[in-house]
This record gives C-alpha cells, structure tokens and sequence, in this order.
C-alpha cells in the first residue's frame, strides 16, 4: 500500500491537463504538424495507461518524465506501424526509413533540450494570423492547457457544438499550415509576438472579468494564462518589456482574486473588497515585474493596465486611492488603445476624483457607448452616479436595466443588492 | 476473515486528463481507505487489455480481446473481509462505478 499513501503531494494539481499540453507540443513538432490529431491520440493513450498502472502501483517518482516516455513508446509503435501511410516532418522522415535509425532519432527528439522550446513554439503556432483572437484562445487552451471542447466552453460559457466548430476548424487551419512556427527567425518571432500578448491577455481577461459564473474555473483561467506567460520571460526574443508588463498586470489583476467574492461568495466591487485578503505575495511579484517592464522607449497598453493596477494594490484603504494618478493613466490608455470599456473605466476613476456629476459627463461623452449597451456593468456605474448624486428614482432604472443584462447568478445578487440599496432601509420592527 | 478476489470491468477511459486525473485519485484513495481498515492483501495488478487466447486441444492461439470492452478484465486486487456481503459492500466505493464499469466479487475458495 505503501506506493498509494501521498496521492496528493505526487500530483500536483491538473498534472493531467498540464502534461497534455506540453507532451502534444513535443509529439507535434516531432509528428509535423499536420499530424496533430495523432499526437492527441498518442497522449489520450499514456494517460489512460497512466490511470491504469497508477492506480495500482501508485505515482511514479517523476510522474512527467513517464507520462513523457510513455507517450514515446506509443508513438514509436505508431510510426513502425503506419511509416508508410503517413508523411511526417521532414527532419523525422528520412530516419524513419530504416529500423536502425528510427530508435535514436526519436530519442534525440525528446532529449531535453529539444523539448525545452515546445510549448513556446505551439503557442505562438496558435497564434496564426489566419484565426480570429477568440479561437487563438481556445485553440490554446485546447491544446496547451489540456481543456476537452466541454471545458473550454464552459470557461467561455459558449454551447458545445459552437466550441466544436471553433476548435475543430481552427485545428484545421493549425494542421494545414504545413509546419509549426519557427522560434528561431527573431524577425517572425518579433512579429508574432504581440498576438502572442494578446491572447495570453484575453485569456487572462476571461477568467477576471469573464461570464463563468463558477469562480473556480475563473481562477483557474487566470492561472492558465500566468502559466503560460512564464516561459515567454526566459526566452531572449520574448522576454521584452511588454511581456514582463503584461505578466505584472496578471501577478496585481490575480492578487485581488481571493477578495472579489466575500465569505458568502457574493461578488465584492474594488472599493468594497476586504483589502487583507489581497495575495501579498502577488503583489510582491506584480511590482517586481512591473519594474522589469520599465526599459526600453515602448509603452503598452500592458504597461499602462499593470501600473493602474499597480495603484490599486498599493492602497491600503479604498480611500487611499491616487485617483488622480490612475485617470491620468486611463488618458494615457485612451491613446494608445481607445475602446468603450476603458473609456467607462476613465469616467468611473474621474467619478472617484472629481464626484458623480463629472462621472456622468464622461460616461455620457463615450464615443460608441452603444457597444456598452448590454454590458450590465454599463448600467451599473451609470446607477452608482445617479445614487450619488441623490437622484434614487433614475439610479434605481439604470440598475434594473444592469440587473436584467446580468450574465451570471453572482451578478444578479450583486445588482438587485445596488437596486435595493436605492430604496433606503426602513428598520423592520421584529 | 475470508479472502476475495475483486476483477475491475471495463470502465470508460476516454475522458478528459482532467477528469482522468480525477478518477485515478479517487482509486488511490479507496485503495488507501480499504488498506487503512486491513481489508487490502494485495492491491493485485492491472493487465493489459489486449493478449492471446489459447484454446481446445489443438491449443489454438487466437487474439485478444476475449469480451466486449465493457466486460474486459482491467486488474484485479485481493481482498480480506469477513463474508461474501461484506466484501460486496466493500466493493461499492469502488470509483469505477463513475465510469460505467463495474467490479466482479469472487470468494477465494477455501482448503
């Protein structure tokens, strides 16, 4: 029984998923590309041989190494069976012409230092400009981080046959562009670079401010994209400043998580969070990144997110909050990339400095505001402004509107909690 | 104390590493809580799912599999309990139920 008794100090959480990712990256690049689905196989099989060994043996000391070379051996099989039905990558090909050559070639491809580079290389493959941004996404997700279709559409809150679709033609597109990115061209790397950002960004994004009403799978997105932003900080042509600032903009954005739902699990705003429970650690990390990001002429919209949040963490009471700082940093971030939700978020930082009356102005004077239209949040700033300024009666309408755009059942309590507290409180007797 | 052989059924395998991962410390840990309680002799072996079959007196070899998957021996382990309802009642945490298979319950016979 021995083997069986530290189940969970051996397996780290979403071992599973995560080996996925890194073992599919591996088998791809040694596969070629277009045989992406047969490196999924190959991977689904170790697993199930994992399940099966594992649960009567135990964890392996390294339970990665053998998923790894589990997942070798399978693929080994593989090639000697179908050599002749299949085109591989070129580098694989010739030596899989003899039996003598086959063994070791495909040892030296799953040498460490050839496996080191493969997860970088599959997410920027994911990041083909021929696929719009959400697929990007979920294709990463998919792929690297060991999602089923079920699990990515529940993280985006998507049907199952909608997912499919998306996942099932940007593979498509994945496995028919012939081969996978090459790191090592610096000019390509640089230009890919920034949908690179992106993605990791929006999937950070959907995870903070994302319609999952589970807050568990919301976590584990931003975890996912923290993760998978790690290994761009120690490659040479990744590790740039706007990737230490969008990684900063995660460590601060992540630091806030354990305090957005309060000991009922009902959703807290920023002003409202109990401030201790914020993750100093992240903090601490959030801000040394931030520094890091801090070289070079380059200023992102990464840089500028990250030092807002920066001003946040930083606040030891909500009332301690540089406001001016962060709406000059909001201007800042309407140059350089202009959208609703940052104008909505510069009207509420001026509400904060300057009192209701100018937030309105501002919100009123957002260009396209009719893109935040079914936005609850929206809404609800709007009624936050008007209760402030002690109009009841029009607070009490924008925040019905919020409440009937609510996307999950945590917003709902939120909002109909903003609505009531339009009515004042009448003390009930008894 | 009476010895039992359990022999896992099918099962379903084709899930997610997230919900395979789930499943395999749902089995570590009923093998922990069965060990814990002294009912585990042996936590057995698991066998693979394909093989030969030899057969009849010309000792005919034939591939596996022998069942339908669903019905194909995944492992086995061997069990003490005090009776047959015992060791059955035992079984009933076995986390392949989850997964649609089910597990075989044979008393070991006795000298």
């Amino acid at each position: 029984m021995g083997s069986s008794e530290h189940v969970g100090e051996q397996l780290g959480d979403h071992l599973f998923r995560r080996e996925s990712g890194r073992i599919v990256a591996t088998l791809t690049r040694i596969f070629g590309v277009q045989n992406l689905a047969l490196a999924e196989d190959v991977v689904q099989d170790a697993f199930c041989r994992a399940l099966e060994v594992w649960k009567f043996r135990g964890v392996p000391e390294n339970p990665s190494a053998w998923l790894m070379v589990t997942a070798k051996h399978r693929a080994l099989d593989v090639l000697r069976r179908e050599r002749t039905a299949r085109t591989f990558a070129p580098e694989l090909g010739r030596f899989l012409e003899s039996e003598w050559t086959l063994s070791p070639a495909v040892e030296e491809n799953f040498a460490p230092h050839a496996i080191k580079d493969d997860q970088l290389r599959m997410m920027f493959s994911c990041c083909h400009p021929r696929l719009p941004e959400e697929a990007q996404v979920a294709l990463m997700l998919h792929i690297l981080c060991g999602f089923t279709v079920d699990e990515v559409a529940a993280a985006f809150v998507s049907s199952h046959a909608a997912m499919e679709k998306r996942i099932t033609r940007a593979k498509k597109i994945l496995a028919g562009s012939k081969k996978l990115f090459d790191i090592a061209d610096a000019r390509d790397f640089a230009a890919r670079l920034p949908a690179v950002h992106r993605a990791l960004y929006l999937l950070f994004n959907e995870g903070y401010h994302g319609a999952s009403a589970e807050s568990a799978v919301r976590a584990e997105l931003c975890r996912e994209a923290m993760r998978l932003a790690a290994p761009l900080r120690e490659h040479p042509l990744a590790a740039t400043p706007a990737t230490f600032a969008l990684s900063a903009l995660m460590s601060l954005h992540a630091a806030r998580l354990p305090a957005r739902l309060d000991s009922s699990g009902e959703l807290r705003s920023l002003g409202d969070q109990d401030r201790s429970q914020w993750d100093a650690h992240l903090v601490g990390e959030g801000q040394k990144l931030l520094d890091l990001s801090a070289s070079g002429p380059e200023l992102t919209e990464y840089h500028l997110e990250a030092a807002i949040a920066w001003a946040h963490a930083v606040a030891p009471r909500a009332e301690d909050t540089d406001w001016g700082l962060i709406v000059s940093l909001y201007d800042k971030l309407m140059a350089i990339r202009p959208s609703p939700v940052v104008a909505l978020n510069r009207a509420i930082a001026i509400a904060q400095r300057n009192g209701p009356e100018r937030g309105l102005e501002e919100i009123r004077a957002i260009a396209n505001s009719d893109r935040l239209a079914s936005y609850p949040f929206y809404h609800a700033a709007l009624g936050e402004f008007e209760l402030r300024a002690g109009r009841a009666d029009a607070a009490r309408e924008h925040f019905r509107a919020a409440l009937a755009l609510a996307r999950s059942p945590m917003e709902r309590t939120f909002l109909s909690h903003r609505l009531a507290a339009c009515t004042p409180a009448v003390t009930a007797a008894l | 104390m009476s010895e039992f052989v359990y022999l896992y059924r099918g099962g379903q395998t084709n899930r997610s590493p997230e919900a395979m991962q789930q499943t395999m410390q749902k089995w570590m840990a009923w093998f922990k809580d069965l060990g814990d309680k002294g009912h585990v002799k042996s936590v057995g072996q698991p066998l693979e799912h394909a093989g030969k079959l030899v057969r009849g007196k010309q000792k005919t070899v034939t591939d596996g599999p022998f069942a339908e998957a669903k019905d194909v021996v995944g492992g086995y382990s061997l069990i003490e309990a005090r009776d047959l309802d015992q060791a059955v009642e035992l079984s009933k945490g076995c986390p392949i139920f989850e997964v649609e298979g089910a597990v075989e319950v044979r008393p070991v016979m006795k000298m």
